[in-house]
């Protein structure tokens, strides 16, 4: 294995008294595939936000190429930032820009690139997501598929070492689905990125992570590659793998007994 | 217990509001670079903020001139004191209803809009994007926002007073059929430059920082969600109508005692 781009140590994180993530280790590969699942609300978002800096941990550390995030001035942290591309849930595109703009807002922002080679480049990373038709759509015009291309080329326009996706599949179609996962491969490895999906989609991470986290009950309850995972008896494990209704993770929210509750 | 928590909610709830506006209102003012970008997006603001309300404040002010024409006509004529109508309508405009009156229209046109379009950018993730590509939005969404509120409201104050005038001295020229010269001439004789075109000013001036706050805080601090907005919407015009209030009797009094 190369050296770890990204390296959370005894990690943990509470909103007041209510813990979300505790003891959490885990460390991600350079040029690797990582893939962070579990059970929705278990806090896998809270993962990301906090290698991001956007949250700071409660106690532990998260390092990105060697840096301590959660210690880090508001400079330094946006200079981190700038080489990490991060795609979130519903792709967030600035719905007052088109399509090219939106693309070229980083490097708008963070260049003084000449106009000319801004449009090159914002077109040829268009066209490396099949959008570059798209290029004078408006975000209203646009499928969630096309908008989480357009967001995938938003956040690689500046090729970032470090790419993070929240949920890059939730709510696509398959068509959809397998292109983002298509996408997500190849980017990484034509630019020799390192990412992070953050996902419940059992089976499709399965096929593309080379190593895979699985959160449940605030904290890392397995790891491993695909085909260890699949592997493992931990009925956590299995429940989540197997998309099991009921299990350690209860279907019921806890609540006072049913009788009591009707019959008074 | 319980009770004794809610006293202490109700005093500590607004002391935070009260100090994060506060700190809210020096990044705000610590973010202001008048570099390109920056001052592009002031432009492109001031057309949105500003230009768009052009006609709610034209057309306001025209008829609030009429009416107050009117209104003065009325109770001046008891006194046989209607060529006094054209220096009342100007002094109460410059004075009082210019200011005010464009303060309130502007927070429910133009306040409304940017705490909803913020609030919808922070709701959809929007301002969350920009943090993470190292992009301050403070610095790029809120300030652009700000500033050109408090370039807009005193040029549309202006305006408001230009078009309620003009308002103003058709109906008491052409429908009450008042001299042009004595009209004129009164209103001239009655107005100062520095006691009333000058607080004008100052006014729409203090009512633009007031109203632009409101709306960008309202919407960067709302919860993101849709009844969120709505609510967001509600305190920009709600807070913004009583704080313009108050600070236009504490300009007043200032202006006037000193």
């Amino acid at each position: 294995m190369s050296e770890d781009l990204i390296k959370l140590t005894d990690l943990s994180f509470a909103w007041g008294e209510k813990v979300i993530l505790k003891n959490i280790n885990l460390s991600v590969p350079r040029g690797s595939v990582v893939a962070i699942m579990g059970p929705s609300g278990v806090g896998k978002t809270t993962v990301m936000r906090l290698i991001t800096g956007q949250w700071v941990p409660t106690s532990g550390t998260v390092e990105v190429a060697g840096q301590c995030v959660s210690s880090m001035s508001h400079k330094n942290l946006y200079k981190m930032r700038r080489n990490i591309g991060v795609l979130l849930q519903n792709g967030a595109l600035f719905t007052d820009l088109d399509v090219f703009e939106n693309v070229a807002v980083p490097v708008r922002e963070h260049t003084n690139l000449p106009e000319a080679l801004i449009r090159r480049l914002v077109l040829i990373k268009l066209e490396s997501v099949g959008l570059r038709g798209a290029v004078d759509l408006m975000p209203s015009e646009l499928s969630g598929g096309m908008a989480r291309r357009v967001a995938l080329a938003r956040a690689s326009v500046l090729d970032p070492s470090l790419m993070l996706y929240d949920e890059p599949l939730a709510g696509l179609d398959p068509i959809g689905a397998s292109t983002i996962l298509r996408l997500i491969r190849d980017t990484n490895d034509a630019m020799e990125m390192t990412s992070v999906v953050i996902t419940h989609s059992v089976e499709d991470m399965m096929e593309l992570a080379d190593y895979a986290y699985i959160i449940a009950s605030q904290s890392i309850v397995g790891e491993g590659t695909p085909e260890e995972l699949r592997q493992n008896t931990d009925p956590r494990i299995v429940q989540f793998l197997n998309g099991a209704i009921d299990g350690p993770v209860p279907f019921h929210y806890p609540a006072d007994d049913l009788h009591q509750d009707l019959l008074g | 217990m319980s009770k004794s928590n809610s006293n202490m909610d109700a005093i500590s709830k607004p002391l935070a509001t009260l100090g994060r506006s506060v700190l809210f209102f020096a990044q705000i003012l610590g973010s202001f670079r008048p570099d390109l970008k920056q001052l592009r997006a002031i432009l492109g603001q001031v057309y949105f903020i500003g230009a768009r309300s052009l006609v709610i404040i034209m057309i306001s002010g025209f008829f609030v001139g009429m009416v107050l024409t009117l209104q003065s006509y009325v109770e001046l004529s008891k006194f046989g004191a209607t060529d006094s109508v054209g220096a009342v309508l100007a002094l109460s405009l410059f004075r009082e209803l210019g200011p005010v009156l464009t303060a309130l229209l502007f927070s429910g046109r133009a306040g409304t809009s940017i705490a909803a379009e913020i609030g919808l950018m922070k709701a959809t993730e929007q301002l969350s994007a920009m943090e993470l590509m190292a992009i301050d939005p403070v610095k790029r969404v809120i300030v652009p926002r700000f500033i050109a509120g408090v370039i807009s409201l005193p040029l549309l104050s202006m305006l408001f007073n230009l078009l309620a005038v003009a308002g103003g001295a058709a109906y008491a020229i052409y429908i009450m059929g008042i001299d042009s010269g004595i009209f004129w001439g009164n209103m001239v004789a009655s107005v100062e430059f520095q006691s009333d075109f000058m607080m004008s000013f100052w006014k729409s001036l203090a009512f633009g920082i007031i109203t632009s706050f409101v709306a960008v805080f309202s919407g960067y601090f709302t919860t993101p969600t849709g009844d969120g907005i709505g609510r967001a919407t509600t305190q920009t015009v709600v807070v913004s109508a009583v704080a313009v209030l108050i600070v236009d009797f504490l300009i007043t009094a200032l202006m006037t005692w000193t």
